[in-house]
């Protein structure tokens, strides 16, 4: 059976957060015309509280080397790239896969920036259309995958693949790390599963250190979603200005500044937020813009975290 | 063709075209501030907001292309309020200094406050401690102004300099200069930004205190004429020399000569150089070098093609050393007492008269140079009604331009101004048709093949700096290079805004005083005939007030 079968088979879903089908991005960038193809593995992995690709790349390097491979006969690419963040390392030998270090900020692991990165521009994020399977590095058809997505297609190639996620769980919890688990578990299942479910009063960040949706206790009979991360935080103890203020810098400093409702309005966030002094008309209207007019999904994604904080933990 | 439906009214389009543009073609308004039609979208404003059914969300109109079918909705409740929470942002981070702005009346920023009723002061200023930054004796960049689209950084980068690039510093991504470039002053950036952070370094204040005291000279472009109205709301591409001419005099002027005047006697000189060059076959191609911004390029990007540039000076230092030689010992004047100062189109020639090799007899040919905008500004602070001011003439005897000097101001023009002059000087034959039209219009190369006698000349025109790197100079014997789009009628110091619809009109109107004049070839100028019988008749006086020599610099 051809691997785009037993992709399809296996419904695999690109594990970098957007969750698109894997197998329609590959027909997609398979059928594409174009001089060149590449491939690109994305392992930016950027956001706080999210190391579940450092931890694939630390223990299962083969597996992802061998996705990428796959990925590359698939699709007939000239090259592949992995695009690395700039604190992970790589030591041992990849034959012909090219590493290209991230050392930009979080908006870097936004795809068209990738691109842009690697050919040696200005890392802002391109306009969509052109998707990258169409119109991507260097203007070719380029298939981008996450580390995860990679190591999954190379385990159902061998057979191996059981529908399994990693799962980064951290804060304040007493086992924190990296698990792989069932890729459907609940929120609640996880943290009882690795004995991380607080005795504590206590709240989680789920799907992204700085982007992940605020999630109550009696809210967690849910999967996980997003990068696949659960953050504890004791309600108590934990300071909820001080929790927002790292989001708001993180966001202000790591966005591109290109489009005045993410420059401006993240700036003005994390002002308001510094300054313990929130107009919250102020914050409304620019989580709106955020919402309906920010360039990129980096800045679409900014409100969560701060209006489900805001709504349920007062 | 492409249908659709904007705001329910059906209209037609081609592919390719943005939302934006098929808007603005059928006179319905959407606000778009960092969008510019000389360069990529940037959507970096979000403002350009609207709909289209079937979709989710929004779309920025700039960045968006038609699709047939369409239906496009570009106002709504909520895409007012979008608007005006952007609106102030944008106004959070730019200091308003209006008074004193390029764009003043005419900005857009300002209006969409008022149509949107927003308060620009909803945030406090983040830009307050940002500073300004001089590049040469030409451009300021007050980058406290600045709204970050990155319109000029494309520019630049588009010119072949990349002297404006990003960078990041405290937090932000923000607009510097590569201290491992130069600037070339030809004043896109300025052309190119919406919120007016770039302007021309000023001599509006230095002219004042020179026409109280001294014999001021002014002397203008060519392409002064075409533009200068638009400063006065007069419709793009009026032809207004004689507004011009008295509203000089008005300001207090001895006298007004017209540049194209000596542009003619460029063109006999650089026609004399290029025929020298092909009988002995040295330095060619030829260059031409009254752009000071293409000379500067040369000098610092470029220095192993110096010696291929013509030692001909530019039209304005030609004028400003006849000035302050023959005209002022015929008219029995100190040189020492004139002060000449050029009305022009460009913020180049700042830095220009500024080159010490240009002195004659120890004296800077020209003393100030004020942009078109300076000179609106000036006559506006004169309260002088441009607009409705009697004509007056042009004072002998640089007063009767011929075509072939007014077309300078256009792309192409140096070049067909000198085909003309070399043709009838190398064959000795009059010119049958004397439009070269392979060299007009606005594409960034243009080529010609011209045949004289029995000599087949290639020439190019490159129109817009960064189009050097686009051809293959050893084809060519001659080349023409304007530093701005369209040439000096785009030139950095002419009025905003500007785009391509703007510069066919202002080279129109320098085609039409072409075609309608009488005297149409540089060596037939009957002052340029007598200038040469009179003063330009020996070696010393020919190249002291008309060549020069330049130098390959380190960058
Ligand atoms: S939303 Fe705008 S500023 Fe933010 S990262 Fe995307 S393009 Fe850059
Ligand atoms: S004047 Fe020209 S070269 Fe200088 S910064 Fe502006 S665009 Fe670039
Ligand atoms: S200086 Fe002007 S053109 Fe440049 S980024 Fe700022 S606003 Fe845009
Ligand atoms: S093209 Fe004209 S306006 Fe532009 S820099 Fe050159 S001389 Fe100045
Ligand atoms: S004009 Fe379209 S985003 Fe600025």
């Amino acid at each position: 059976m051809d691997i785009i079968k037993k992709i399809k088979e296996a419904g695999l879903k690109g594990r970098g957060g957007g969750s698109f089908s894997t197998a329609l991005k590959w027909e997609l960038a398979k059928k594409a015309q174009g001089k060149e193809k590449y491939v690109i593995c994305n392992a930016a992995e950027g956001e706080p509280n999210v190391f579940k690709d450092k931890y694939i790349l630390d223990n299962y390097l083969e597996d992802v080397i061998n996705g990428i491979k796959i990925a590359k006969n698939f699709i007939s690419a000239k090259s592949a790239y992995i695009y690395l963040n700039k604190n992970y390392t790589i030591s041992e030998d990849i034959g012909d896969i090219i590493i290209f270090k991230k050392d930009s900020g979080y908006i870097g692991g936004e795809e068209t920036s990738i691109c842009e990165a690697i050919e040696g521009k200005r890392v802002e994020p391109r306009r969509k259309p052109p998707f990258l399977t169409e119109s991507g590095l260097f203007g070719c058809p380029t298939l981008l995958n996450n580390v995860e997505t990679f190591y999954c297609v190379s385990k159902i190639a061998k057979g191996e693949y059981n529908h399994s996620r990693f799962f980064s769980i951290n804060g304040d919890v007493l086992n924190q790390g990296v698990y792989e688990l069932r890729e459907d578990i609940t929120i609640f299942q996880a943290l009882k599963e690795t004995k991380n479910y607080p005795e504590f009063d206590f709240f989680a960040q789920v799907g992204g250190g700085a982007s992940g949706e605020i999630m109550l206790p009696q809210e967690l009979n849910r999967p996980v979603f997003g990068a696949g991360s659960i953050t504890i935080y004791n309600r108590e103890k934990t300071d909820k200005y001080e929790l927002m203020e790292k989001w708001a810098e993180f966001f202000h400093t790591g966005n591109c500044d290109k489009c005045v409702p993410c420059r401006e309005g993240a700036f003005r966030i994390y002002e308001m937020i510094k300054e313990r002094n929130i107009d919250y008309d102020k914050l409304d209207s620019i989580f709106f813009s955020l919402k309906k007019s920010s360039f990129c999904s980096l800045g679409k994604s900014i409100p969560l975290p701060f209006e489900s904080l805001i709504k349920k933990i007062r | 063709m492409i249908k659709l439906k904007i705001n329910n009214i059906e209209v037609s389009a081609k592919k390719g075209e943005s939302i934006l543009d098929v808007a603005i073609r059928n006179g319905i308004k959407i606000p778009a501030v960092c969008r510019h039609s000389d360069l990529e979208p940037q959507s970096s404003c979000r403002l350009c907001l609207v709909s289209i059914k079937g979709r989710d969300g929004f779309f920025t109109s700039c960045s968006t292309n038609v699709e047939n079918g369409m239906e496009i909705i570009t106002d709504s409740p909520e895409i007012k309020k979008l608007r005006k929470i952007n609106l102030e942002l944008l106004f959070s981070q730019h200091i308003e200094q209006c008074s004193q702005c390029n764009w003043k009346y005419k900005c857009k920023l300002l209006s969409l406050a008022k149509d949107y009723n927003i308060k620009i002061t909803k945030f406090n200023d983040r830009k307050k401690s940002f500073k300004e930054k001089k590049f040469g004796p030409s451009i300021v960049f007050d980058s406290s102004k600045c709204i970050d689209c990155k319109n000029c950084v494309q520019m630049c980068e588009k010119q072949g300099i990349g002297y404006l690039t990003v960078k990041e510093k405290d937090g932000f991504f923000q607009v510097v200069t590569d201290s491992s470039k130069e600037c070339v002053y030809c004043g896109q950036c300025i052309t190119h930004c919406p919120s007016g952070a770039f302007e021309e370094i000023s001599s509006i204040e230095k002219v004042e205190k020179a026409l109280e005291k001294k014999y001021v000279i002014f002397q203008f472009a060519p392409a002064i004429r075409s533009s200068i109205g638009e400063e006065f709301n007069m419709p793009y591409g009026s032809i207004s020399t004689g507004k011009l001419v008295s509203s000089i005099k008005k300001l207090g002027a001895k006298k007004v000569f017209d540049v194209s005047v000596s542009a003619d006697v460029t063109t006999i000189e650089e026609g004399n150089e290029l025929i020298e060059r092909l009988n002995n076959g040295k330095n060619l191609p030829m260059f031409t070098s009254c752009c000071p911004s293409w000379v500067r390029y040369v000098e610092i990007y470029k220095p192993e093609i110096v010696k291929n540039l013509t030692s001909v000076r530019s039209p304005h230092i030609i004028l400003g050393g006849l000035i302050k030689t023959y005209f002022s010992e015929k008219e029995k004047i100190n040189p020492k007492n004139i002060i000449v100062v050029s009305v022009m189109p460009c913020t180049s020639k700042k830095y220009e008269i500024l080159r010490d090799e240009l002195k004659v007899d120890g004296l800077r040919p020209v003393d100030y140079v004020l942009t078109t905008r300076e000179l609106g500004k000036l006559i506006k602070k004169n309260n002088i009604d441009f607009k409705n001011i009697e004509e007056d003439a042009l004072d002998s005897p640089w007063n009767k331009p011929t075509g072939a000097g007014v077309i300078y101001g256009n792309t192409g023009g140096v070049m067909e101004s000198a085909l003309r002059t070399v043709y009838e000087k190398l064959t000795g034959k009059k010119l049958k048709n004397i439009n070269f039209k392979e060299v007009r219009g606005l594409e960034g190369v243009k080529e010609a093949k011209v045949k004289i006698g029995n000599k087949n000349i290639n020439v190019a025109v490159v129109n817009g700096l960064g189009n050097i790197n686009k051809i293959d100079l050893k084809k060519y014997e001659y080349i023409e290079v304007m530093a701005c789009p369209g040439g000096c009628i785009g030139g950095g110091g002419q009025p905003i805004p500007i785009n391509n619809e703007i510069r066919k009109k202002r080279a129109q109107s320098l085609y039409k005083i072409d075609s309608g004049d009488s005297v149409r070839m540089a060596h037939d100028s009957l002052t340029v005939k007598m200038i040469y019988k009179e003063f330009l008749n020996n070696k010393k006086n020919i190249h002291k007030t008309c060549h020069t020599t330049y130098f390959p610099k380190n960058k």
